[in-house]
């Protein structure tokens, strides 16, 4: 059984709730879900506090004399660095432009800051670098700015990479995951779980006969293209750890309204689908790196998604659900049967199951 | 996909719910003895479409749910032994141990791994034959032969570094347990379609007769249930009792003769404690004599661990079908996924787990 919450009085008067649950960061913690949540919650957001930071977007904006500049950090530490589809240095790269772009910014400059165990191949080096270049090139941005240290052998695996970027929002947009309607429609530019389930079997120990390739882009293209369709765009995010199932609670917490999606609308490519059957995992809960949830009036949601679906990185999107004043802060799925259920936030890690 | 889409079709999900609203008018009491079905009910909404006069009640088919307490403590016991690579199926991690639990074990240094099957930890075994590495071979006779395959792999190989803390568990010795107890009220049983897959399920028409219960080895997709259920409830209102397969794609009445063989060789029935239940005589397998040197519980001296249940949890009452997971007073409240007070709560299969996630609110 678990202990009583113990920290609870020891760190005075600032966080009368308890700090949580644990005394000690378990995994679950950093997997974007519910213990993920409460962690930033009760230690990082309670502690650094300002109006910027308390939005909880996956940016900031910050006002610079007439402009509007756009601010993001994120670290990426997958293993392996080298799977199908990409690697981690590609990720770095289209992980943060894709943050930048999701409110409608265009993301400009990047930096790159490096953690490498020592006796790391200077060979796989080379090629993470080389193909941060690529993705950089592709993304239309520079990396201006930089840092490397080295560790002793196993104080970190292999490679760890921050990247942080700057970009600028010129379009004049409301984008916020505070800001979905009752009567808006919910878009997902394309099949969800590639990236989740290409890590995932390319791990040591699974083989599968079929190669899942991860979804790995930047999105900022995409994001410009759907831009400028629309200017009544609500909400944007790219489901990323956690999956779509995280992205559309924080919409649904963030906004005080209720989701509801459709379970056969959620795009699944089959050989994905069949590897989360086999693992018993849930593609809604599954991360993606190349895909955008939009959040927009119903009556502009079927031109957007013909708009999009001349794009390659939206062949595939979907209208896969609806806003609704019921239910505010809860997602459900309508199931086959035309039954509601909830999509939950997930925990933590998802743990396959034995049977 | 083949095989899935079609029993996850509207349509035909639809006609089976029309044609067991037409042909039901008792008041029946179902089981569904596996996790992974009960799981699938309630995820697809099956218990909200089905007439008020079916009852679906939730049995102790989740493995997880099952392993008593005492196997989690020797296992956490031995996974924090130095020089020991401790390797388990995903979802025994967060399952609660009297103190602790295997994820709480890995974050304070013990060397524990997922693995997807016991031949995948004999692997680890091969790589690293200075260490010791102990898998959690937990399951019902579903997971079972895999377990049992990897000791005789073990042996043929002479992997002296390998062993498993086993807790088998077996179905129709539960079901036996369930009819017979004075409070009873399942009247038929969709049985477990993977377990049949394995055993077969000749098995059951010595049960079915002698309780006069239907036995539908059934399915996990959607349609497969509803197809499941419709076969009971047709049989309850027809008066009869017999096993019925519905899960033809994949079970035969003699089973997997390779499996059985294989539990026969590597295993031993006997009695075994059952999580939230209680002890149920001949329930279980235990490793044979011959193959004793395999039994973690017994190579690193922990069968002296006994453990009780704390009495908080009324997982018993659910995993017997005498509780819903929300008529518990501790549900949702001093119990979640998060501050897990049983394994019910704690394993995708486990009904409370699945109540939770599916319809907090929303309960009929």
């Amino acid at each position: 059984m678990k202990e009583e919450n113990e920290l609870n009085l020891a760190n005075g008067f600032n966080c009368p709730l308890p700090i949580t649950n644990y005394d000690t960061v378990q995994l679950a913690h950093g997997s974007g879900g519910k213990l993920m949540g409460e962690l930033i919650d009760k230690i990082f957001i309670s502690t650094f506090n300002n109006k910027i930071l308390n939005k909880m977007e996956d940016q900031a904006t910050l006002n610079v004399g007439e402009n509007k500049i756009v601010f993001t950090t994120d670290s990426f530490v997958v293993d392996p660095i080298f799977f199908n589809g990409g690697n981690i240095g590609e990720l770095a790269v289209n992980g943060t432009v894709n943050d930048i772009c999701m409110n409608g910014a265009k993301p400009l400059w990047l930096s790159a800051g490096f953690i490498i165990e020592e006796g790391f191949p200077i060979a796989d080096l080379n090629r993470i670098v080389l193909s941060m270049r690529q993705a950089a090139d592709n993304a239309g941005v520079q990396i201006v700015t930089g840092d490397t240290k080295v560790v002793n052998k196993n104080s970190c695996d292999k490679i760890f990479i921050n990247t942080a970027g700057i970009g600028i929002l010129e379009k004049d947009l409301n984008v916020s995951s505070s800001n979905l309607k009752p009567g808006d429609s919910i878009i997902i530019s394309g099949t969800i779980a590639d990236h989740g389930m290409a890590i995932m079997t390319s791990r040591k120990g699974l083989s599968f006969e079929n190669t899942i390739e991860s979804d790995c882009a930047s999105l900022n293209d995409l994001i410009n293209l759907i831009t400028n369709t629309t200017s009544n765009i609500n909400a944007m995010r790219d489901p990323t750890r956690g999956g779509a199932a995280a992205t559309l609670n924080e919409f649904a917490a963030q906004s005080k309204v209720g989701i509801k999606i459709y379970a056969d609308k959620i795009p699944v490519k089959t050989n994905v689908n069949g590897a989360c059957e086999i693992l018993g995992i849930d593609p809604l809960y599954v991360a993606n790196e190349g895909k955008v949830i939009i959040s927009l009036p119903g009556e502009e949601a079927k031109d957007l998604l013909s708009a999009m679906r001349k794009h390659p990185l939206g062949a595939n999107a979907e209208i896969i659900g609806e806003v609704v004043e019921e239910h505010p802060g809860v997602v459900v799925k309508k199931t086959i049967l035309g039954v509601e259920h909830i999509i939950d936030l997930p925990l933590g890690e998802q743990l396959p199951r034995i049977c | 996909m083949k095989y899935l889409d079609e029993f996850r079709d509207a349509k035909l999900a639809k006609y089976f719910v029309e044609r067991i609203n037409k042909i039901s008018t008792k008041k029946c009491v179902i089981m569904e003895v596996c996790g992974g079905q009960t799981h699938s009910i309630i995820q697809n909404g099956i218990d909200q479409v089905l007439p008020e006069n079916i009852e679906m009640v939730h049995g102790p088919g989740c493995p997880v749910c099952v392993t008593p307490l005492e196997t989690l403590d020797r296992a956490i016991k031995i996974a924090k032994k130095e020089n020991v690579i401790f390797a388990s199926f995903g979802d025994m991690l967060r399952v609660p141990g009297s103190d602790s639990d295997l994820l709480k074990a890995k974050s304070e240094g013990a060397d524990v791994r997922i693995v997807y099957s016991a031949l995948e930890a004999l692997k680890i075994a091969r790589e690293n034959p200075d260490k010791e590495i102990v898998f959690l071979a937990i399951g019902f006779e579903t997971t079972a032969p895999g377990n049992a395959l990897a000791i005789l792999q073990a042996e043929k190989e002479g992997l002296a570094n390998f062993s498993e803390i086993v807790s088998h568990v077996l179905v129709p010795p539960a079901m036996e347990t369930i009819l017979s107890s004075e409070d009873n009220r399942v009247q038929a049983f969709l049985a477990a379609g993977h377990v049949c897959t394995v055993m077969g399920y000749w098995e059951y028409e010595p049960i079915a007769e002698k309780y006069k219960v239907p036995i539908v080895p059934t399915g996990f997709e959607p349609v497969d249930i509803l197809n499941g259920i419709f076969l009971a409830v047709k049989q309850i209102e027809e008066g009869k009792a017999f096993v019925e397969n519905q899960y033809t794609r994949s079970v035969k009445r003699e089973g997997n003769i390779a499996a059985q063989n294989l539990l026969k060789e590597i295993f031993v029935v006997a009695d075994q404690k059952w999580r939230g239940i209680g002890m149920i005589p001949m329930s279980g397998m235990n490793i044979s004599q011959k193959y004793e040197k395999y039994d973690a519980a017994k190579k690193f001296d922990v069968t002296d661990i006994i453990t009780k249940e704390p009495e908080k949890c009324q997982s018993g009452l659910v995993l017997r079908g005498n509780l819903k997971p929300n008529e518990c007073a501790a549900f949702g409240k001093e119990c979640t996924p998060e501050n897990p007070l049983g394994a019910t709560m704690v394993s995708s299969e486990g009904a409370c787990a699945a109540y939770f996630k599916f319809k907090r609110f929303n309960v009929r």
